[in-house]
């Protein structure tokens, strides 16, 4: 069935045109910063953007940075919210089902579909802002210094990194995004059990997202603040300190494994004993 | 093949279906006919496992369900209230996923395919996606997907919904080929004439309950009347004085249980016949005979 879902994603339009716009943001912020020719101050437009400049190799983290906050997250949404009530909405739900397909394999079939569809997403824009950096920005010779060692990406703590390490760390933080992204899917997928609008679902989830968010800058909220779904999302910038910052890290795998374990089984509680009326 | 004792479901204060007690034999073309929203969609849902029932017993294909539904599935075929498919993928494309998803064959899977796109006359579709087919199209396809694992039980709710004559024609033609090879076929509607000209056997539900269960042929039992089309009406009617129930010009209502020798008697009296033959209930006499008001009427009709 996991076979069957993922021919589904890739047969979709849907799937490339949201990645083709995923992309389209860092590409859009690329050339700007390209043209304007200065260095954005830091703390403005996103973590990396003003360290970008000097070093093209580091744009993938500062792409990352750009889509996370929303706009992969409303993929996900998108796609997670789908997953379940976009198949009862068409009808194809019942005829699954009658296959037959198990509900537990089918309601798994579909996180997977989802965490692939977000692996997938993220990896194409980490490529495109790569190439997009390197050609725009160039790969790290610092400025003026013509033969100077390549490749020397500077670390939020401001220590040099070599280009191996790097890939370690990108690696390291796209598998702590995915696995965010996973964690918020589960919540939607919850959702798309619920209800019979996929539409509905996919809002539900990023309604979440943004009670989370908001929540997340009230003092008064603090006690709940650690437990918040999107608490340790930007922890992954953790990975391009020096040394690695894995405190937070940790917390936040183990939040969003949390996630994952609590939504996709109630998830699962709901849509086993669901009468299928549509 | 299939078999119910009790069947219940509730839905919240309403009472869908209501101890209904199916029976469905090897080999029939069984006719599950009733008023819409009388629970002939949530019984056959029922039987396939979406829906779970509020009380009772269901057997299909000798295994219990819902909970032994998975190993009765892959022998049976169904259409539940309409077809469905991915609207941007083609009618093949759309079978291909049905098929893989059931863990079918990969090795038969093609010729599975076009043995079911052939038998439901959709041999020659295109590519185009399937949001471009009209609904008689998906109707075909739908009951193409039901085909796909050659089933031994067919289970078929509305199929001829959208079709034209001639299509409905063609599926009528079809289950009754499948039926010959030996499949059961369990056609749920609410059109009587579909059920007449398919069926051999009719459970009859209204308001939830199972009001009927018999053989077509027994249900279409003699009146014990005899009609009469003839150019001397006045002498019929003096012949038969008092058997006559009913006249209308040429035609008479005689009550007689023997055709023949009916016949004879008029033959002998020198009365014309142009047309003789004992009167039948239709289903539609059945049908009106043991069951109220469809339950989409409210109030009575003026």
């Amino acid at each position: 069935m996991i076979g069957v879902e993922l021919r589904k994603l890739v047969l979709r339009p849907r799937t490339w045109v949201s990645m083709l716009l995923l992309c389209l943001l860092p590409a859009i912020v690329a050339v700007f910063l390209a043209t304007a020719d200065f260095a954005p101050p830091p703390g403005q437009g996103g973590a990396f953007l003003s360290a970008v400049i000097g070093d093209g190799t580091l744009y993938p983290a500062a792409a990352l940075a750009l889509v996370l906050p929303l706009f992969l997250p409303i993929a996900v949404a998108v796609a997670a919210g789908d997953a379940v009530a976009g198949d009862a909405a068409t009808g194809t739900l019942r005829y699954l089902l009658i296959r037959p397909v198990g509900r537990t394999r089918l309601l798994t079939a579909k996180l997977v579909s989802v965490a692939v569809y977000v692996t997938l997403a993220i990896v194409v824009v980490v490529l495109t802002s790569l190439a997009i950096g390197v050609v725009l920005f160039g790969t790290g010779s610092a400025p003026g210094a013509a033969g100077g060692t390549p490749a020397a990406a500077v670390s939020l703590s401001g220590v040099q990194l070599s280009s191996s390490s790097l890939v370690l760390r990108l690696l390291g933080a796209v598998l702590y995004v995915v696995l965010s992204m996973v964690g918020f899917a589960a919540i939607t997928l919850f959702l798309s059990t619920v209800t019979e609008s996929a539409i509905g679902a996919a809002l539900g989830g990023l309604a979440v997202l943004i009670t989370s968010t908001v929540l997340e800058t009230l003092d008064a909220a603090a006690p709940v603040k650690p437990f918040l779904p999107t608490h340790y999302w930007l922890s992954w910038l953790d990975f391009f300190r020096d040394p690695v910052l894995w405190r937070n890290i940790d917390h936040g795998l183990l939040l969003q494994a949390g996630y994952i374990l609590v939504f996709f089984g109630a998830a699962w509680a709901n849509f086993a004993t669901k009468d299928v009326k549509n | 093949m299939i078999t119910t004792r009790g069947l219940t479901k509730r839905f919240g204060r309403v009472l869908a279906v209501d101890s209904v007690d199916l029976d469905v034999h090897e080999g029939d073309r069984y006719g599950f006919l009733g008023p819409n929203g009388s629970g002939k969609t949530t019984t056959v849902r029922m039987l396939l496992g979406l829906v779970y029932p509020t009380g009772g017993e269901i057997e299909v294909l000798g295994k219990r369900v819902p909970k032994h539904v998975g190993d009765a599935l892959p022998e049976l075929g169904a259409l539940v209230e309409g077809p469905a498919a991915y609207p941007h993928l083609s009618g093949r494309r759309n079978l291909s996923l049905f098929d893989a998803a059931a863990r079918g064959a990969r090795r038969t899977r093609r010729a599975r395919i076009e043995e079911a796109l052939e038998r439901v006359g959709l041999a020659k579709v295109d590519q185009r996606p399937t949001r471009a087919y009209s609904l008689g199209m998906r109707q075909r396809l739908g009951l193409a997907a039901a085909l796909l694992n050659r089933p031994r039980l067919l289970v078929l709710d509305e199929p001829t919904n959208g079709l034209d004559p001639q299509g409905i024609k063609e599926i009528r033609e079809l289950l009754v080929e499948l039926n010959r090879e030996g499949t059961t076929v369990f056609l749920s509607s609410h059109l009587l004439v579909e059920v007449e000209q398919l069926c051999t056997r009719v459970g009859i539900v209204d308001r939830g309950k199972l009001v009927l269960q018999d053989d077509l042929g027994a249900l279409r039992a003699a009146t014990g009347r005899v009609l009469l089309d003839t150019p001397d009406p006045g002498s019929a009617v003096a012949l038969l004085d008092g058997r006559v129930e009913q006249r209308d010009g040429d035609r008479l209502v005689i009550r007689h249980d023997d055709v023949m020798a009916l016949n004879e008697q008029l033959v002998a009296a020198r009365v014309r016949v142009r047309e003789l033959a004992a009167q039948r209930r239709t289903l539609e006499d059945v049908v009106l005979e043991v069951t109220g008001p469809g339950s989409d009427s409210f109030g009575e009709v003026r």
